[in-house]
């Protein structure tokens, strides 16, 4: 009687396994595929690093204990994503910046005369962010996109909180000016 | 708060990662500096923009199913031990030992077979009114020749008087279907056959049998097969066998 409860238990195990860890990281799946889709700038291989994190992410799901299910996924998510970049190294993996000179100077940001005052073309803003370097893009990507803060960003990308806020503030300050040259150039 | 400052901190500020004393300070800054002010309206222009849901990859439609049922395969694979396909290997590696033992059986009861036919023919050789030798000599440069024409093969004679083998002489003989050479050796009075035909298999290790009180010993060496009989004892008939391996 006892074995017949213990078998039932262990047969249905698996199965709630996997239905508490599709509740909780499936809704995720938009937030992955962008996410991997914006640093590997491939949809087939967004796809396959998708598929590839879920089922790592199943893997170690008796590891993860709470807290933001999201972060934790899109960790795993670039986690994958940097392991395909470095397979593939004709794809540059790091457009080296050095941290070290990531000062914040006030001539980096916008000045008044590349300044948007229209609406912004969106075809030419997903354009400018992809030609972001990957260390900007992403930064940026898990901030305006996925909302995350300083401190999530800098946790999953194992950056400090400066880093990630010079960073941000560089991606944004490329993407107006790159904006803002392309809308003369097309004027 | 100058612009440099307010300009470095307009980003965090945007954020919500600025604590309330400085925010307070920028927010004054802002009111009253129309650059900051029009680089803050830009910087929130850029970000209403970021958050655009058209600005978004779209996985396809598909990409959900596609993980999923990957998902129940890992899910599955970890349970299940058991899986039909491991049938297959299964299936293969019994049919595979059950034709090898029927080989193995077959083989080994031809053998059998061939042994008795060599007892035979070893018996009716020695035999008064059968005959033993077709061309009496102890010279293999006679016995050799002679085999040539009667037999599609030319079996290795030599002669081992030196070591107390003499040969004394050939035959041809018919044994598992096929004709075969006879060589005759003699060691004190004992006569010993040796039946030589071509292999079809590789090298097989000399095995010792004994065959209604006869010594037998078979074995395959470059391409024949060798039969040795005799009412001489295993030692001494295992020694010829030596004496015939060597090349």
């Amino acid at each position: 009687m006892i074995g017949a409860v213990f078998t039932k238990r262990s047969q249905l195990e698996p199965k709630n396994k996997l239905a508490s860890f599709e509740a909780a990281i499936l809704p995720h799946l938009s937030s992955a595929y962008n996410y991997a889709r914006f640093l590997l700038q491939n949809e087939s291989d967004a796809e396959d690093v998708v598929q590839e994190s879920y089922l790592r992410a199943f893997k170690y799901f008796r590891g993860f204990h709470g807290g933001d299910s999201r972060a934790w996924l899109l960790t795993i998510v670039r986690n994958t994503s940097y392991n395909l970049l470095q397979q593939n190294r004709s794809r540059q993996l790091v457009d080296s910046i050095d941290d070290s000179t990531e000062v914040l100077d006030p001539s980096e940001y916008s000045n008044p005369d590349t300044v948007l005052r229209q609406r912004i073309d969106e075809d030419l803003l997903k354009q400018a962010i992809q030609e972001l370097p990957l260390n900007f893009r992403e930064v940026l990507i898990l901030r305006e996109m996925e909302e995350l803060s300083y401190k999530e960003i800098g946790t999953l990308c194992d950056l400090p909180i400066g880093t990630v806020m010079s960073r941000l503030a560089r991606a944004r300050a490329r993407l107006q000016d790159k904006l803002a040259g392309k809308i003369n150039q097309e004027i | 708060m100058n612009c440099e400052e307010s300009q470095s901190q307009l980003h965090p500020y945007s954020d919500g990662e600025l604590d309330l004393t400085k925010s307070l300070e920028l927010e004054h800054h802002l009111r009253e500096c129309a650059m900051c002010s029009q680089a803050h309206d830009d910087l929130k222009t850029l970000r209403k923009a970021l958050r655009s849901d058209s600005l978004r990859f779209r996985p396809n439609p598909d990409l959900e199913a596609r993980v999923k049922s990957a998902l129940r395969r890992e899910a599955n694979g970890g349970r299940q031990w058991f899986s039909w396909t491991w049938l297959i290997p299964l299936f293969s590696a019994a049919l595979l030992l059950i034709v090898f033992s029927g080989y193995l059986l077959t083989r080994s009861s031809s053998d059998d077979l061939v042994a008795r036919e060599i007892v035979s023919s070893h018996v009716r050789s020695l035999m008064t009114s059968g005959h033993l030798i077709d061309v009496p000599s102890e010279d293999p440069h006679t016995v050799k020749p002679w085999f040539d024409g009667k037999l599609d093969f030319s079996p290795p004679v030599r002669d081992f008087t030196a070591q107390g083998f003499a040969l004394i002489g050939g035959r041809l003989d018919y044994i598992a279907n096929r004709p075969v050479a006879a060589l005759i050796y003699e060691r004190r009075k004992h006569q010993i056959n040796v039946f030589i035909w071509p292999a079809v298999g590789g090298d097989i290790k000399p095995t010792a049998q004994v065959q209604q009180g006869y010594n037998v010993i078979h074995w395959t060496k470059s391409g024949m097969t060798f039969w040795a009989i005799s009412d001489l004892n295993l030692a001494e008939l295992q020694q010829l066998e030596g004496e015939l391996e060597k090349p």
